[in-house]
């Protein structure tokens, strides 16, 4: 295949990826709503699922039933759409000549590739079938805006990025990046289900949809091994690899350009998670506010300051 | 449970300063700044003290930008600099919150580093009392003999990398002894790297200048156009070499969306490592440094430099060469200016642009294209008195007009004109002439010796061996005891992860296993 062919086989498989990403948010969604419905007073008598999640007796049943079978399509179609999706960035970097990270538009759907990585790597190791409803969300909307806002052609790269280091600097601090995000919004439904699980003993009810997820513990217990394991990455990507490729294409290793500096404003909040986590009085909540903390600055990183600020990492083509 | 984690777990310190003089309130300071807790409120404020220095423009990143700064808010940028927020990274309260960091990070780690090496030498704990309360937890019966289960047992428990220690009718084990010197590797690492940064800023320096094709640089400070010395450098730890840039070609994309993103740069030079030694040549390219001595060269800019010959009123020749002309856009419109203060009658000066390819539209002449395909020189012109040498050193990029009348057209207007390669002016008045002869280009190199960057290198490598160990290694105690009832020989299994449980039971599960009563038993119970 000539580049021509397959930069538009890209062009065929970036898109349709988005519409089944999508497909599998509204089978997320579904699950989800489908268990909200029913908000029934805790039930003592549990029954408890294959999977270790547990489930009320017996109403619920049917519900929990719906759900399951909402779930499972959801991650069905999110293993069919990541497929494509990774057809669409080997064939964009291959039309290209190069790696596939050479402007924002190949930034984004390389970045999301990577949470999508993440996320499937660890869903049977994990058990993260719960997570679905928020990766699907942020795989359909940074592909959709991708897409829609951010294409531009193939092309070939700036001689600055002509460097094995940047191919290392950039899959480390994606990688990394897909681990914060999985682990960022692992870190949201355990605050959502420590909230529930709260009020259920104060007597509250918690919705079905809610009973069906892990315990809150076991919720922090995934966040905390997956940004376990992004932030050594982290620390290698942009703390190692990337001054070493900047001391190459720029003569030095550290310029305190905004990108740097944010990398490393993220690097320092989640040395600050992983610190709470040992600290008496901010264990649990507080340390999964700084995780989604460290998260959001990580995205104003990725996407932010490229928009907003100026400096050296600005990409060819926007 | 008393261990390293727990004792530094351990409640935070009492918030209230003691009533003990000094000595007490020193210990109490001391003991507070050490805490994880303040550790953490440093961390925060790093991360906080860090941001500024990426919204407003810093005088080491780029001056020029500050001055425009200081021009648009005269009143906030003075307030701006009394805070040192244009040079965040070097103020007195950024470098007060690292300082303050990694004191508290050695006096954290330092006393941890005892307790650790203790730790190693310690041996496994005794078994608690209750050990059916722990995680984990199994029971049952064998024939066996008590010596024979623990003899198995813990035969067992070192094969699965256990540390053990027998008691009396027990066996402790501890595993996973090396998560602690990890997470010490990681923070004394850190310090490393800090050193090494630190010892590069003293020691090195870093230097640019911009050479016009076809000729040479030596090292030495006076030819930089700009040097930054460390506090601790001397003019003697230059190295001796010198280089000359023979050629440079630099290459465009010439068509689609990205027309003129540059592809590749090239500069061929050669050079001597010292003034008697033999000369090398290297093909210096981005991304490609050349490394003379322990000093590194790097390509960081290009342009062009218009060769002109400008004769005076006399006929003299006033100036000719090629003048640098700066890049003011991606399609490479540069400006420059010749100067001519020995041309009589009357000194000439020259502004304008030099366009590499150049087209006219409503807004006058510019460049479409970084390459060189129709190139324009576009300038104007001024006389002035003749003037004494004043031994002030002027910017060879800009021209002082306070002394200096500008040319006119003879209609009117300001005189301006456009010369293709090859072609010449006369001045109005008989006052001399310009002719724009061909073009070269010039290249920037940077000269830099950073001497401590590879032990922060090191530094690092090492934090995140450190920080892997200290993530990835799971403390994990085990217990096996034996007790004889009714003639038969009672085993209880239990054990305690430190930190999130991983796997705990089934680790357990598989040591009871081996100490259950063996198959053929199993099968006859069965049969
Ligand atoms: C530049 C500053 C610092 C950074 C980047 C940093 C980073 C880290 C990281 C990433 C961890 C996680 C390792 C783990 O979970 O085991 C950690 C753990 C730890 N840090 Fe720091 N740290 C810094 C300063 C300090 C200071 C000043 C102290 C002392 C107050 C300290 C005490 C600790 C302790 C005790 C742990 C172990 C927590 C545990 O056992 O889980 N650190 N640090």
């Amino acid at each position: 295949m000539n580049s021509a062919t397959l930069a538009s086989v890209s062009n065929l498989l970036v898109p349709t990826a988005t519409v089944i990403y999508a497909l599998a948010l509204l089978a997320h969604t579904v699950e989800w709503s489908s268990g909200l419905r029913v908000a029934k007073p805790a039930e003592k008598k549990v029954l408890v699922a294959a999977d270790g999640s547990e489930i009320s007796e017996p109403e619920d049943v049917a519900v929990s039933l719906r759900s399951e079978a909402a779930s499972r399509i959801g991650v069905l179609l999110t293993v069919l759409a990541f497929a494509m999706h990774a057809g669409g960035v080997l064939t964009r970097g291959l039309a290209a000549g190069r790696v596939p990270w050479g402007n924002m538009y190949e930034f984004a759907i390389t970045a999301s590739l990577a949470v999508g990585a993440v996320y499937l790597f660890l869903l049977k190791r994990q058990r993260l079938q719960w997570l679905g409803l928020g990766v699907t969300f942020v795989l359909a909307a940074t592909l959709g805006i991708a897409v829609l806002a951010l294409y531009v052609p193939a092309a070939d790269l700036l001689p600055a990025l002509h460097s094995y280091w940047l191919v290392i600097h950039v899959s480390a601090a994606a990688i990394a990046g897909g681990g914060f995000t999985v682990g960022g919004l692992a870190s949201i439904l355990y605050l959502i289900k420590s909230r529930a699980e709260r009020r259920e003993a104060d007597g509250k009810p918690m919705s079905a949809a809610l009973r069906r997820v892990p315990t809150a513990a076991a919720m922090d217990g995934v966040a905390y091994k997956v940004h376990a394991f992004a932030f050594p990455l982290w620390t290698f990507g942009v703390l190692v690899a990337g001054p070493i490729w900047a001391y190459y294409a720029w003569g030095r290793a550290w310029g305190w350009d905004p990108k740097e500096v944010w990398s490393l404003v993220t690097w320092v909040v989640y040395a600050a998670y992983l610190h709470a986590r040992a600290t008496a009085g901010w264990r649990g909540r507080r340390a999964a506010w700084v995780a989604i903390g460290g998260w959001v600055v990580f995205l104003f990183n990725f996407i932010g300051v490229n928009l907003l600020l100026s400096g050296f990492h600005a990409y060819s083509g926007l | 449970m008393t261990d390293v984690k727990d004792r530094l777990d351990t409640p935070a310190p009492p918030s209230e300063p003691p009533s003990l003089g000094l000595v007490g309130w020193l210990r109490w300071s001391w003991r507070q700044l050490t805490s994880m807790r303040t550790a953490l409120v440093l961390l925060f404020l790093l991360a906080l003290g860090a941001v500024p220095g990426s919204l407003i423009p810093q005088i080491p990143v780029d001056p020029i930008k500050v001055s425009d700064f200081y021009e648009a808010n005269p009143s906030l940028a003075e307030w701006y600099d009394k805070f040192g927020l244009f040079d965040v990274y070097k103020s007195v309260w950024f470098s007060a919150i690292y300082l303050l960091l990694f004191i508290s990070l050695i006096g954290c780690v330092v006393p941890r580093l005892g307790v650790y090496l203790k730790a190693l030498r310690a041996r496994p704990p005794k078994p608690p009392r209750n050990l059916n309360r722990l995680p984990g937890h199994q029971r049952f019966e064998t024939d066996a003999s008590e010596a024979e289960v623990l003899a198995a047992a813990t035969k067992e428990l070192r094969k699965r990398r256990f540390r053990t220690e027998s008691y009396d009718g027990a066996v402790g084990a501890e595993r996973g002894y090396l998560r602690e010197a990890g997470n010490l590797l990681f923070h004394f690492s850190l310090i490393l790297t800090l050193i090494g940064i630190a010892w590069g800023s003293l020691f090195g320096y870093r230097g640019t200048v911009l050479v016009v094709v076809g000729n040479g640089f030596s090292n030495s400070v006076a030819q930089y156009d700009d040097f930054t010395p460390g506090r601790a450098f001397t003019p003697d730890d230059l190295p001796p070499f010198s280089l000359t840039v023979n050629s440079f070609k630099a290459t465009f994309e010439t068509e689609g969306p990205q027309r003129g993103a540059a592809r590749s740069f090239d500069a061929g030079i050669t050079y001597q490592v010292s003034p008697e030694s033999p000369e090398k040549s290297y093909d210096l390219q981005v991304n490609h440094p050349l490394s003379v001595d322990g000093t590194q060269v790097h390509l960081l800019g290009h342009g062009y430099a218009p060769k002109v010959t400008v004769r005076d009123g006399q006929g003299q020749i006033a100036f000719s060469g090629p003048a640098p002309f700066l890049p003011q856009d991606a399609n490479f419109s540069s400006f420059g200016v010749i100067k001519a203060p020995d041309a009589r009658p009357a000194q000439l000066g020259f502004e304008g642009f030099f366009l590499p390819t150049a087209v006219i539209d409503q807004r006058g002449p510019i460049s479409v294209f970084p390459d060189a395909l129709n190139p324009a020189l576009v300038m104007t012109a001024y006389y002035g008195r003749p003037s004494a040498e004043e031994g002030k050193p002027q910017s060879v990029y800009q021209l002082d007009k306070t002394k200096l009348t500008q040319f006119d057209d003879g209609k009117g207007d300001k005189l301006r004109f456009q010369l293709a390669p090859g072609q010449s002016i006369t001045l109005p008045d008989g006052r001399g002439s310009i002719s724009f002869d061909s073009y070269e280009q010039w290249v920037k190199l940077q000269v830099s010796h950073t001497p401590g960057l590879n032990l922060a290198l090191a530094g690092i490598l090492l934090a995140i061996l450190g920080l892997m160990g200290s993530l990835f290694i799971h403390p994990r105690r085990t217990w096996v005891r034996v007790r004889t009832e009714d003639g038969r020989t009672v085993v209880e299994v239990a054990g305690l992860d430190r930190g999130p449980e991983r796997g705990l039971g089934d680790e357990i599960d598989a040591i009871s296993t081996v100490l259950k009563p063996s198959r053929s038993v199993k099968k006859a119970e069965q049969a």
